[in-house]
């Protein structure tokens, strides 16, 4: 694919947070984000997997331009965001929104639905107010809202229908990248499915690229065009999904596809079982961040830090292990 | 396309709005009832004074100097709760007294709480240095005794009704910061507020419009429960002499005027410190009831 025309382009995105360790104490650096690179098409979707603490949500804070990068170089829509002033920035935001995890705590449970919903045309546009009300109606029936749920508060709703709630203002100011944090993780598994194929029917009808974060697997393989694994703030392996899903080379990633349960004994993959916990982030393993966990790894890995291989099949994989051809 | 998502869609009962729901609480309570009639009745009788008694609060009958109440002997019934010690009418002062402590209980608790909803407002969304700034100034003034603090205050500003308000909201006001910055930093954190902030809000709106409404809870609470104590305060400052002046029948002033003749004529002294018991203790009963009310936390 042409890499000009992709809408989200980051490289050797960092972002290090200070955090203080007691009085005395000198400050720790916490690595969140550590030379991360990758891009997105328009209407394309790529999924960021990984266990907590990875650095998947400080990604949504870096594309969603809460947080300014530590360092590196983030391009959406042809337009720099780390060396934007803020007024760049305000227009910029209109572009790129974001869903929640939680639509218990990502909707103000003193406004009403239609206010909800309307707030970033107030925001960021003249309206009247009868032209916003009249938007604010369409998209609500875009995402299966009822005409009457307008009036009502947040709390009277469920999980499911917050989290259209939350998709319908996402969707107000007509993004081109939606960043979408786990947005079904805290719902019902027959909902989850409602929520995704919503997301999925606008995607095609808008031409909306998402950046969809997600621990669950079965909801990436479902939704994903390209996935990034990642591993303590480093890309473990990023490809296309087909690739991920059915070759999976970094121990990591095949650590992780076996760890999903399966019905049926024939398709479940053979197993790999992580010792102990995902170390701390703030005293980061030298090498190869995963060396302490992975089951391949030899001297070289506890070492040197492994760089970022692109193979012949269109992956990224950053693993001692596949370079020496031992995996 | 979207035709099985519309079967989600939820039974149409309309739940209660937020003022029924908060209503159903409050009226569950016996004693915040009670306390909230009382205060309504003051309030109404605080208003038509002048309508209920015959008498000016000022008018000094020579005739009838320490009339006893009307049901004890020698008492009259144009005087139904006796008379002080310069023969004015003590229902009427009582009633004339209700308009004042009212008064300054609505002006130490709107101007603490403007204030001290603003400044914790600051402290709550600026954080690090502004932020311990205005808390330790709050606590220099928490350390020192309220009273003695307003005492100090009122001398500077000179007495008088409105520099003792004045004195005592300042001494409150480390209690409205305080609350306000606890619940800024608590609903700060939400994804509500990061919602809003991509979408674009900037910080005025998102201080005022979005995190502030979500903090009044305990604010309300804090701020019906500080009505008693502020009645409280002027009434000391009033006995002090430092509140209100005489002759204005403020409850407080009226009480250390009166004192001189409590072995003889009980009635001078026991009607007021009464009302002023009461009204603390009804101001109490409905901050517990609204606090039952508006605490997610009480909530079943």
């Amino acid at each position: 694919m042409n890499e000009e025309t992709r809408l989200l382009k980051a490289q050797n995105l960092t972002r290090f947070y200070d955090v203080s360790q007691g009085l005395f104490q000198p400050h720790a650096v916490v690595k969140a984000l550590d030379g991360v690179s990758f891009s997105v098409a328009a209407g394309q979707t790529l999924a960021v997997v990984g266990e907590s603490g990875c650095g998947k949500s400080t990604l949504a804070r870096q594309v969603t331009m809460i947080e300014r990068p530590t360092s590196g170089n983030l391009q959406f829509d042809g337009f720099d965001l780390v060396q934007a002033t803020d007024q760049q920035l305000k227009d910029a935001r209109q572009r790129v929104q974001m869903i929640f995890q939680n639509p218990f705590g990502s909707l103000n449970p003193r406004k009403k639905v239609g206010s909800i919903i309307g707030e970033p045309l107030v925001i960021n546009t003249e309206l009247s107010k009868a032209e916003r009300e009249d938007r604010v109606r369409t998209i609500m029936g875009k995402v299966g809202l009822r005409p009457e749920h307008y009036e009502r508060y947040p709390h009277m709703f469920s999980g499911g229908q917050r989290q259209r709630i939350a998709v319908a203002r996402s969707l107000m100011l007509e993004p081109k990248l939606v960043v979408a944090d786990e947005p079904v993780s805290a719902l019902d598994v027959s909902v989850q499915a409602q929520v995704l194929n919503l997301l999925m029917d606008i995607q095609q009808e808008m031409n909306l690229a998402y950046l969809f974060i997600s621990h669950d697997l079965s909801v990436v393989r479902h939704i994903a065009d390209d996935v990034m694994v990642m591993y303590l703030g480093r890309v473990a392996e990023y490809g296309s999904s087909e690739l991920i899903f059915q070759q999976p080379r970094h121990p990591y990633t095949q650590a992780l596809l076996a760890s999903t349960p399966h019905l049926k004994a024939q398709n479940r993959q053979k197993h790999i079982t992580l010792k102990g916990e995902i170390p701390s982030p703030l005293a980061p393993p030298a090498g190869c961040v995963f060396h302490t966990r992975c089951p391949y790894a030899n001297e070289r890995c506890a070492v040197e830090i492994p760089a970022h291989l692109s193979l012949k099949d269109g992956r990224q994989i950053a693993c001692h292990g596949v370079e020496e051809g031992r995996l | 396309m979207m035709n099985e998502q519309v079967q989600t869609a939820d039974v149409d009962i309309a739940p209660p709005g937020p003022f029924r729901e908060f209503w159903a609480y409050f009226s569950e309570n016996r004693g915040a009832l009670i306390g909230f009639g009382f205060i309504l009745a003051m309030l109404l009788a605080a208003l038509f004074a002048d309508l209920l008694t015959p008498h000016s609060p000022f008018e000094q009958y020579r005739d009838a100097i320490l009339t006893p109440p009307a049901w004890q002997e020698g008492g009259r019934w144009s005087f139904p709760l006796g008379t002080d010690e310069v023969g004015r009418d003590i229902l009427t002062r009582l009633l004339h007294g209700g308009r004042l402590s009212l008064f300054i209980g609505m002006m130490v608790v709107s101007l603490a709480l403007l204030i001290g909803t603003l400044i914790g407002l600051v402290a709550g969304y600026a954080k690090g240095l502004t932020d311990t700034l205005i808390m330790r100034a709050m606590d220099i003034i928490m350390a020192l005794p309220s009273l003695l603090l307003a005492l100090a205050i009122v001398t500077i500003l000179g007495p008088g009704l409105i520099n003792a308000s004045i004195a005592i909201a300042i001494t409150y006001l480390p209690h409205y910061v305080r609350i306000t910055r606890a619940s800024v930093i608590a609903e700060g954190s939400k994804d509500y507020v990061t919602a809003s902030r991509v979408s674009g809000a900037g910080i005025w709106r998102l201080m005022f419009i979005t995190i502030l409404p979500n903090c009044m809870a305990p604010l309300i609470v804090q701020a019906s429960l500080g009505f008693s104590n502020a009645i409280l305060d002027a009434a000391a400052l009033g006995f002090i002499g430092l509140g209100a002046q005489p002759p204005s029948p403020e409850w407080g002033s009226m009480l250390s005027n009166a004192l001189e003749f409590i072995q003889r004529a009980w009635w001078v002294v026991t009607f007021p410190g009464l009302m002023i018991l009461l009204t603390v203790l009804a101001f109490n009963l409905m901050g517990d009831g609204l606090r039952d009310a508006l605490d997610p936390k009480m909530k079943r």
